[in-house]
């Protein structure tokens, strides 16, 4: 049911956009007004979720337990997975946001039968990491390589990201090898949440619907490519048109292009407002972000309040006195 | 916020990595190809029953094989009109910037001039 109900809403966009295409007089809306919207509100969206994550105090560092803490000195610490310079949180970040750390760490818990009655076996799980690292990075490989059509002149680097992309030269155009990647992972990733029972029941709507979204998007990137092809030339007249502010709307530009760009702009819109925010989040990983000094340094609670103190001191000062009268002793005269 | 600082760079940077096609084009006029009508409508009389910019690649890749394979020198479109296969008189003279205008316009390189001699600056 979950599935069924993200589904159908990609079908009824893919519906929406085809619709769109046909339709001469709404390419304007769909080739230029909505593409700017979504951009407005994937950048808007994503800095307002920054921002509001930026609030909210992280008081205490929390050193996770995978690393020896910095101790005594016959005890080797482990410098990156619990640092204590800079340096080391850095090359554990970069370790978390380039090739996914922790998803390699995941392990598989079973109980399985022994020789007396069930056993509990660990064992290490990487799929799901091997599954993401190649979504990942196939689909920042496809964002960069669209750059040629944003970008005029196209810059060297984007030639020769394609060039290694496409350097098997099967077929013509030229297969990408991130497209191929890209669909066997996500199919992967897909598959994963219907067939293991536990991440099925966890599963949400808001799960299937980002998949489905990204799965019609690489399947209309390839069909447009491969098979339905558009006129390239158009399509960049319109891409560079968006990038200058000088919307252009040239004529001639397939149906399965309104599909891709409506689909494309859809799942920007929708960016901020879902799990999808985990690009920036990542970055605000208290338990990997900070230094693992607890007890180097004194760390202060950022919302303590002010505390009124009356020490003893200010007490005997205000009421020297009347207890010097009533013969109680003071410690200063 | 707290450690605002880093955080506002932080998205700083994002936003400025995600707008380069802003800053790149700024103040570029949108001009594309430079592509002469009358060559363009040459082209496409090559083979009038499909769309020769979007399919070209396919046709000459068929008469390589049809050429390298079967010794065919000569192809009859659908109109009946014979063409001779040969990319160097198809390009023209190296003055003629009719293929490399688009080619370079969109970033495609085609493995042609690999082996053809093709006009000046085909590679590039």
């Amino acid at each position: 049911m979950k599935i069924l109900f993200s589904l159908i809403s990609v079908i009824v966009l893919i519906i929406v956009a085809t619709l769109g295409a046909y339709i001469t007089s709404l390419h304007y809306a769909f080739g230029i007004i909505i593409p700017y919207v979504a951009l407005t509100m994937f950048v808007g969206g994503f800095i307002y979720r920054v921002v509001k994550w930026g609030q909210s105090p992280v008081p205490f560092r929390i050193p996770t337990t995978i690393g020896q803490q910095k101790s005594l000195p016959w005890i080797k610490q482990n410098k990156i997975e619990n640092p204590t310079s800079a340096l080391g949180v850095i090359v554990r970040m970069a370790m978390e946001i380039l090739f996914f750390r922790s998803l390699f760490r995941n392990t598989k818990t079973e109980l399985r039968e022994g020789k007396n009655g069930p056993e509990l076996a660990y064992g290490s799980a990487k799929w799901l990491w091997l599954g993401s690292l190649f979504f990942h990075w196939s689909f920042l490989i496809i964002i960069l390589r669209h750059l040629r059509f944003f970008l005029s002149p196209v810059p060297y680097f984007v030639q020769l990201m394609e060039s290694i992309d496409g350097m098997l030269q099967i077929g013509l155009p030229a297969l990408y090898l991130t497209d191929v990647f890209i669909l066997v992972a996500i199919t992967f990733l897909f598959l994963r949440r219907i067939f293991i029972p536990q991440v099925k029941y966890i599963s949400l709507p808001a799960d299937y619907f980002p998949l489905f979204m990204i799965m019609s998007i690489a399947t209309t990137g390839i069909l447009m490519r491969y098979f339905y092809k558009v006129d390239l030339i158009a399509v960049k007249q319109l891409a560079i048109g968006l990038a200058t502010f000088q919307p252009v709307l040239p004529e001639g530009i397939g149906v399965m292009f309104f599909i891709h760009i409506f689909l494309v702009s859809v799942l920007f819109a929708y960016f901020p407002m879902s799990k999808l925010m985990h690009m920036g989040g990542v970055f605000l990983s208290p338990t990997r972000n900070m230094i693992s000094n607890n007890r180097m340094v004194r760390h202060i609670n950022p919302w303590n309040h002010e505390v009124e103190v009356h020490t003893y001191q200010q007490y005997e000062d205000e009421y020297r006195e009347k207890m010097k009268k009533a013969g109680i002793p003071v410690e200063k005269e | 916020m707290h450690k605002g600082g880093r955080i506002i760079a932080s998205l700083i940077i994002f936003v400025g990595l995600f707008t380069i096609p802003f800053f790149y084009n700024m103040g570029k006029a949108n001009a594309g190809p430079e592509i002469d009508a009358q060559q363009l409508a040459n082209f496409q009389s090559i083979e009038p029953s499909i769309n020769m910019v979007a399919n070209h690649p396919q046709l000459f890749n068929q008469w390589r094989n049809q050429f390298v394979q079967n010794g065919q020198t000569v192809y009859v479109n659908s109109e009946g009109k014979s063409i001779d296969i040969s990319l160097e008189k198809l390009a023209g003279d190296s003055s003629n910037q009719f293929c490399v205008s688009c080619h370079n316009y969109t970033a495609v390189k085609p493995t042609c001039w690999d082996c053809h001699s093709g006009p000046e600056g085909a590679r590039k």
